[in-house]
């Protein structure tokens, strides 16, 4: 589904990506795991295409992606901060999303879901955090499309919303889709993922699933198979 | 790109600062033609005002559009939109409600003084055509200055410092430099020197219009000499739209490669 080869980037004397190689096939949740500043972000806005790769090769459904654009029809993205005008209302970002995309969004349901239908009418910019990344979740999981990638899906939900995510998650999984996400907290990893990706320094330190992991580090739990990861790479 | 467009359009339509840039031109409109009584001093000291006020606009304008629409464009550039149709969309926006600004709250006293009816409807329609061009000009060169930096402050000191040394310190430095070379010839530099400020360019445009040799100064002098009345109208103006389409080019190439 998503083919990345040799990618690299760069910004100033920061080398952040430094030739990422990775094979996406369709179907299943990916976690994207690394350490701060390890280009897990960099990479998700590569594939965006809103950041510009130094060098490589990005592919989505068999495409080469270098300055095209109808591609993320097919790519439902959750941004890391809720950052969203702030003088619009609620509806009225649902909407101008859905007339700048021009497909048709189910975003009914998902409003009654995270419970924001009291919000409709309230300017984004007056939203707490969390009810900002409810509505960020609205934008994303509201279009039918195969890919989904989440940036750090889970910061600032309560565990009610964190419920109905998961379960928004699973529906979606079984449905066929491809889905990124970023994330540090290893229990939902460990819940929802189907193949763990590691980054660190800029490299793919790992892909495999859970078991995989699990296996190789002879560890019960992922955050302590992560942690030997880690060092272990260090140390090479 | 229309659809860009019409949003970035109805955000700014919603803000109070363009009902405060209109509000300025109708007063000022007003005043200028009831108190003057006189058309074409008045179309003078607009003149004026103009060539100053509205680079100074468009450039703040254009800058703070700009960063205040960051969050805009990020979620833009996620969606299936082509990246120049996105900035290009939104420097229309912003240039087309200035524009609209000016042109509404000059044109509504002017049309109240009965001024369909006076031979002076070219030379203010002329000079609502300077004042739209010289809004995209700097709109485009404001979105240039943004896209550069990611700084705030810094952007906006940039942008003003443009505007200051467009406006007012070129004029020093050009003059002073014809002051330093006047023992050679001059006319061809001169040419250029007021080709290269688009507030320079559209000063001389309308007063060759306007066809007061006095005000028109050396470099105008020089303009009119060398492509004469009509030739130089034609010129200054496709030179002036030049100074629109060069930078707006710059800044769809400028946001082609930049990182969010």
């Amino acid at each position: 589904m998503i083919q990345i080869s040799n990618l690299h980037k760069s910004f100033k004397k920061n080398h952040v990506l430094k030739g990422i190689d990775l094979d996406i096939d369709a179907g299943g949740i990916y976690a994207i795991l690394g350490p701060n500043g390890s280009g897990k972000t960099t990479m998700i806005k590569s594939i965006l295409g809103m950041i510009i790769p130094d060098e490589g090769n990005l592919k989505v459904d068999g495409e080469d992606i270098h300055k095209q654009f109808a591609y993320r029809q097919k790519l439902n993205y959750l941004p890391q901060i809720a950052d969203f005008p702030g003088n619009l209302k609620v509806n009225e970002l649902i909407r101008m999303i859905i007339d700048l995309r021009e497909q048709t969004a189910n975003h009914e349901p998902l409003l009654e879901t995270f419970g924001l239908n009291p919000y409709l009418e309230q300017k984004l910019s007056t939203l707490s955090g969390g009810s900002a990344q409810k509505v960020n979740l609205v934008l994303t999981f509201m279009f039918d499309n195969p890919i989904y990638i989440l940036d750090e899906p889970t910061t600032g939900l309560d565990p009610n919303a964190l419920i109905q995510f998961k379960g928004l998650l699973r529906k979606e999984r079984d449905k066929g889709k491809t889905i990124l996400i970023t994330t540090h907290i290893m229990s939902f990893v460990d819940e929802v993922a189907d193949e763990i990706i590691y980054l660190l320094e800029g490299r793919i330190g790992f892909k495999g699933s859970i078991d995989k992991l699990l296996a190789i580090y002879e560890s019960e739990d992922i955050e302590h198979a992560i942690a030997d990861m880690a060092k272990n790479m260090i140390d090479a | 790109m229309l659809k860009i467009l019409k949003y970035s359009f109805y955000d700014l339509m919603r803000s109070k600062w363009s009902y405060f840039y209109f509000l300025f031109y109708l007063l000022l409109g007003f005043l200028l033609l009831f108190l003057n009584n006189d058309v074409s001093k008045g179309i003078i000291t607009l003149l004026n005002i103009i060539v100053v006020l509205v680079p100074l606009i468009g450039t703040i304008f254009g800058i703070m559009y700009f960063y205040n629409a960051r969050e805009f464009t990020t979620l833009l550039l996620a969606q299936p939109i082509k990246r120049s149709h996105i900035f290009f969309g939104q420097f229309l926006g912003v240039g087309g409600s200035l524009t609209l600004c000016l042109v509404l709250g000059l044109g509504i006293p002017f049309i109240v003084y009965g001024l369909m009816k006076s031979a002076a409807i070219w030379d203010f329609g002329l000079l609502l055509v300077v004042g739209a061009c010289l809004t995209l000009i700097f709109t485009a060169l404001a979105f240039n200055v943004a896209l550069r930096n990611t700084n705030r402050i810094k952007g906006f000191g940039y942008a003003v410092l443009l505007w200051l040394f467009l406006a007012i310190v070129y004029d020093g430095l050009f003059l002073l430099s014809l002051l330093i070379f006047e023992e050679y010839p001059l006319d061809t530099y001169a040419l250029i020197g007021s080709m290269a400020n688009p507030i320079d360019l559209s000063r001389i445009l309308i007063l060759l219009k306007l066809d007061i040799s006095v005000l028109l100064g050396y470099t105008g002098a020089v303009f009119k000499s060398f492509f004469g009345t009509n030739k130089g109208l034609i010129v200054a103006l496709l030179i002036l739209s030049l100074w629109i389409v060069i930078p707006v080019r710059w800044m769809i190439w400028e946001g082609n490669k930049k990182d969010f």
